[in-house]
């Protein structure tokens, strides 16, 4: 295993040291404490909070948020290489060599998860609490949505991957309670199923790759498999690579376990927006990037992971082109989305920055478009056809605007947030070099025409055109308590990229963690003038066939892709036909054998000896000449037996 | 004195080698008679000879206590008392000569011959020497030296074997007796019996012929035909008499039957059966 | 010269006979008899076992066997009464109710 391969590798640069954490940093646990006593204190206390649940279920996630901006200015004092900083908390596993505690590493990388989580987070949930004002049910959606952030952060703030591994399964828990949190609705109940099975084929993962690490390595948190990682074999670290990317497709909704994010979009709006665009599915990326060390050791495993992200963000922007579910196109689009970001991480310490950058930004605007997409759906009475909206410009405008910066960024419009970061994307894609580098820099600018066609096609149906609304919808602008937060994630949907990427700002900021990204090459590269070409090419495509035509209500009958992109790609199809059905194979065949082998040798042991019992039973004749006969038989026998021996 | 056919060692060898000889395939045949015969009388007439026979044997080979022994107490007693449980039971209750059970008879056969081949084999593996020479104990001083060895040696068994006697015989008391079922009747009770019963006259006694054993014999009713009722039930089972009924009833005039009477059984004509009381009663009305 | 082997032969065909007429015969009187057969064989081959080694023993034991013989006939005859009473029949063959 060590040994000889040791000594022709060094330890990774990229490997940060962490101090113990001072100050104000020691009562990080209080980012953990604040939404976990908020889910505790509303789902135990019941029907009783429900008058006040909804603001304590807000007001949590706020001052996690106020802590996390002051551990934020606590590290903005430290020196860039003391930014690590880790608290332990408790131990909590000890058995024979196996020590694991529990603590939170607050480093750039965390930290900036953390401000992400808490802070759109927050805001979705002021948001919830006017989308949810009609539900009965609101004080247990603001436990369930304390839970998952609970959860998100002590998945973000993990120093260890077992740590990292609890949260892990806490989103997922969370997740499928949000997604079937209307009970009452077989496809929501069925959607969460699906989402929590495909989760956890993914975290098997995940639990894999831990295992080997512990067997590898000897620990599982993140300093000691770090500093160690040069010395395993060049096949573990590939495996461990691969089995870490298995588990962030499952949470991230990457190719081949991507066929639950959109059905996840049964839940409630406010959920679709926090777990499934701006956090959870992200969770997938931060694991990739949290393990560098390791990805950087391994060039097959990172190949991997570019692959995966590159045919994804084809696959969810192809499925999102024929989507006439406004949240489905929008859900489309966060798998497409997060392909960008898997395939950045892959392509090593140059691509993490705009990883994680675009993450940060796509949190932004993705959240921002899912709240305005609910906003309207709030307001047509639930209705998410978007063949029966149309004309909402003039009537919900604030919704529309905001709707707007969040559609300018997510195709890379300049100067708004997308542009800068998915442009790095392709840049980066392309300095790869060689031919993987030009196909998966080609698939990324084909991707981002893709993404200004069906974007500019949501907008067209949603906003423009002829009201084509049922009989009973009454639209109007939503409340204040919705557009508000609306309005500050459009701040962020405008500002976020250039903020993070002007002048290498997030760079600097993360190359502790990620290592040094190579100098930026300007704003305006021939990738990204491509990049804009393709995009002004996609939403002309989509004025033409949208802008300018009149909208059917009823979806005409499309051509091959259109139906295929109907299906999620036949993404269903072949799960059924892949996984379901040979299952279903396994287990008629295991019972078939239970029935006729297990039964069958139990019920031919049962028969022989009742068969051979009604045999022997014969011999009991009832005479008393016959049992004479035999005992002298018997002792005739005895006799010559005695004869044998004493010859 | 001298017994010569009881002292061993002064007898004779042709003297012993015939009787041996003579009683040994006497004994035998006996025995297989007694397997073979049907009737259980016959049976236990053959085994009282097989008996004696060994009785003369134990005085061959000089053990007179045993021989008497043998004939006052086996064939004297436990035979007889043998006989008598046969005549409770019934002294013509036959075997049929077909066998109930499949192959039983075979599978008897073959396993007497293998045990036999056996036991043939081991007495041949056996050393048996000669006799050793006899002395006064096989002969005149056989009772004293037998009482001798059971005071002394055997003492503990014999007292536990006269306790096992003891014990036999109230067992036997016990099984025999009769539990009654109901109060035993009166004087009383019999009367009421009988005059209510249609019968009160006592019933009629056996008749007695010179050459028949009375108590089976049956009285005859005035029409000729026999009373049933005077012989005993038991008697009446066995039907020893049987060809004398049967003579009788062939010559009498059929009457109704009497109250309590069963018909006569058995008309097997046997007319050539006119001794005794038949030729008396046809010489009677032919006067 | 007639040895104690003799008697022994003698004895070993009695026990034979006396045990096949056991298994064959149907009358529990008979059955009886045969036994008792048996028990005399053996009494013979007991004395002339005693002739052969000079001590008494032989005979002794072959008196005990008598009254034990004696006694066993007295119960298994009640027993028989008894039976017979109740069943109405001597033969053994219609004991049978430990039929299958």
């Amino acid at each position: 295993m060590t040994g000889s391969v040791a000594a022709s590798r060094a330890p990774s640069a990229a490997v940060m040291t962490t101090l113990q954490a001072v100050g104000v940093q020691r009562a990080a646990w209080l980012l953990l404490a604040f939404p976990l006593a908020g889910a505790v204190i509303l789902l135990f206390g019941g029907k009783r909070t429900n008058g006040w649940g909804h603001l304590l279920g807000v007001a949590m996630p706020v001052a996690a948020f106020g802590y996390g901006v002051v551990a934020f200015a606590a590290m903005l004092g430290y020196p860039a290489s003391q930014r690590g900083r880790d608290l332990t908390m408790f131990r909590w596993i000890d058995v024979g060599q196996f020590h694991v505690n529990l603590g939170l590493q607050l480093d750039p990388l965390s930290i900036s998860f953390v401000l992400l989580v808490t802070g759109v987070g927050s805001l979705i949930h002021i948001f919830a609490v006017g989308y949810m004002a009609d539900d009965p049910e609101r004080r247990r959606f603001f436990g369930y949505m304390n839970l998952f952030l609970a959860a998100m952060l002590l998945l973000v703030l993990a120093d260890n991957y077992l740590a990292l591994y609890a949260g892990w399964e806490g989103v997922g828990l969370a997740s499928y309670l949000l997604i079937g949190f209307w009970q009452y609705k077989p496809a929501a109940a069925t959607a969460a199923k699906k989402a929590f099975i495909a989760n956890r084929v993914g975290d098997a993962g995940l639990s894999l790759a831990i295992m080997l690490m512990f067997a590898t390595f000897g620990t599982v948190s993140f300093t000691g498999v770090f500093h160690a990682a040069h010395t395993a074999s060049q096949p573990e670290v590939t495996a461990l690579g691969l089995l870490l990317l298995l588990g962030a497709c499952g949470k991230s909704a990457q190719l081949p376990l991507q066929s639950w994010l959109l059905d996840a979009m049964e839940g409630p709006t406010p959920v679709s927006a926090l777990i499934h665009a701006a956090t959870m599915v992200t969770a997938g990326v931060y694991l990739i990037v949290r393990s560098s060390p390791i990805f950087n050791l391994s060039t097959d495993a990172r190949l991997a992971v570019t692959i995966v992200g590159a045919a994804t963000l084809l696959f969810g922007a192809i499925i999102g082109c024929a989507k006439d579910d406004i949240k489905k196109a929008l859900a489309g689009s966060t798998m497409s989305q997060i392909g960008y970001m898997m395939l950045a991480a892959g392509l090593g310490p140059a691509g993490y920055v705009f990883a994680i950058a675009h993450l940060l930004a796509h949190g932004f605007f993705k959240a921002g478009l899912f709240l305005g997409a609910g906003s309207v759906k709030h307001e047509m009475n639930d209705e998410v056809d978007m063949r029966r909206f149309g004309g909402l410009r003039k009537i919900m405008p604030v919704t529309f605007v905001t709707f707007l910066f969040g559609y300018l960024a997510i195709i890379g419009v300049p100067p708004f947030s997308g542009f800068f970061t998915k442009d790095g994307i392709i840049e980066v894609a392309f300095d790869k070099g060689g031919t993987s580098g030009f196909i998966l820099g080609c698939a990324a600018l084909l991707g981002a025409g893709i993404t200004a066609f069906y974007m500019t096609r949501v907008m067209f149906m949603t906003f423009a055109g002829q009201r084509r609304w049922e009989d009973d919808a009454h639209p109007h602008e939503a409340p204040a308590v919705m557009t508000v937060p609306m309005v500050l994630l459009a701040v962020g949907s405008l500002g976020a990229g250039a903020f993070l990427i002007l002048g290498s700002r997030f760079g600097d900021f993360l190359a502790p963690v990620t290592g040094t990204a190579p100098p930026s090459k300007g704003l305006f590269t021939v990738p990204g003038l491509a990049a804009l070409v393709l995009v002004v090419i996609g939403v002309g495509i989509a004025w033409a066939m949208y802008g300018r035509r009149e909208i059917p209500v009823t979806a005409p009958a499309g051509g091959f892709v259109t139906v295929a992109a109907r299906k999620d790609l036949y993404g269903d199809a072949i799960n059924e036909s892949v996984l379901m059905r040979p299952g279903q194979w396994l287990t008629r065949l295991s019972v078939y054998a239970d029935n006729r082998g297990v039964d069958g040798i139990v019920n031919t042991l049962a028969a022989t000896m009742g068969g051979t019992s009604g045999r022997l039973r014969r011999m009991q004749t009832g005479f008393v000449r016959s049992y004479a006969l035999s005992m002298f038989v018997g002792a005739v026998l005895l006799v010559g037996a005695l004869l044998l021996v004493k010859l | 004195m001298t017994h010569p056919v009881v002292l061993a060692a002064g007898a004779a060898a042709t003297t012993q080698s015939i009787a041996f000889w003579v009683l040994a395939i006497g004994s035998v045949g006996a025995a297989l008679g007694m397997v073979l015969a049907r009737k259980a009388v016959h049976c236990a007439m053959l085994l009282a000879f097989v008996m004696l026979t060994l009785a003369i044997m134990y005085a061959m080979q000089g053990a007179p206590f045993l021989a008497f022994v043998q004939v006052i107490v086996y064939t004297g007693a436990v035979l007889m008392l043998f006989l008598f449980v046969l005549m409770i039971v019934g002294v013509t209750s036959a075997d049929s000569v077909t066998e109930t059970i499949k192959g039983q008879r075979l599978a008897a056969g073959l396993a007497g011959i293998g045990l036999l081949v056996l036991l043939s084999l081991v007495v041949g593996q056996a050393v048996i020497g000669p006799a050793a020479p006899g002395g006064p104990n096989f002969g005149s001083a056989n009772v004293g030296a037998i009482a001798a060895l059971i005071f002394t040696t055997y003492v503990f068994p014999f007292e536990v074997t006269s306790a096992l006697l003891i014990t036999a015989a109230l067992g036997a008391m016990v099984l025999a007796h009769r539990e009654r079922t109901s109060p035993r009747p009166t004087q009383r009770d019999l009367s009421i019996r009988r005059m209510t019963g249609g019968r009160p006259a006592p019933l009629p006694g056996p008749g007695t012929y010179a050459r028949h054993n009375a108590v089976d014999m049956p009285a005859m009713l005035p029409d000729g035909s026999a009373a049933r009722l005077s012989v005993s039930a038991v008697m009446g089972v066995r039907a020893v008499s049987g060809i004398t009924i049967a003579g009788l009833d062939e010559l009498a005039v059929p009457q109704a039957p009497a109250l309590g009477e069963t018909p006569a059984a058995g008309d097997t004509g046997d007319t050539g059966d006119t001794s005794g009381p038949a030729a008396g009663t046809g010489g009677q009305e032919e006067r | 010269m007639i040895s104690p082997a003799h008697y022994v032969a003698l004895a070993v065909i009695l026990f034979v006979i006396g045990a096949v007429g056991v298994l064959v015969r149907r009358n529990a009187i008979v059955i009886f008899m045969c036994v008792e057969l048996m028990l005399n064989a053996v009494n013979l081959a007991f004395v002339a076992f005693a002739r052969l080694h000079g001590n008494l023993d032989g005979q002794v034991i072959a008196f005990f066997v008598m009254v034990v013989a004696a006694s066993e006939v007295v119960v298994g005859l009640a027993i028989l009464t008894s039976i017979f009473r109740t069943r109405k029949s001597a033969s053994v063959d219609d004991a049978n109710l430990l039929k299958y």
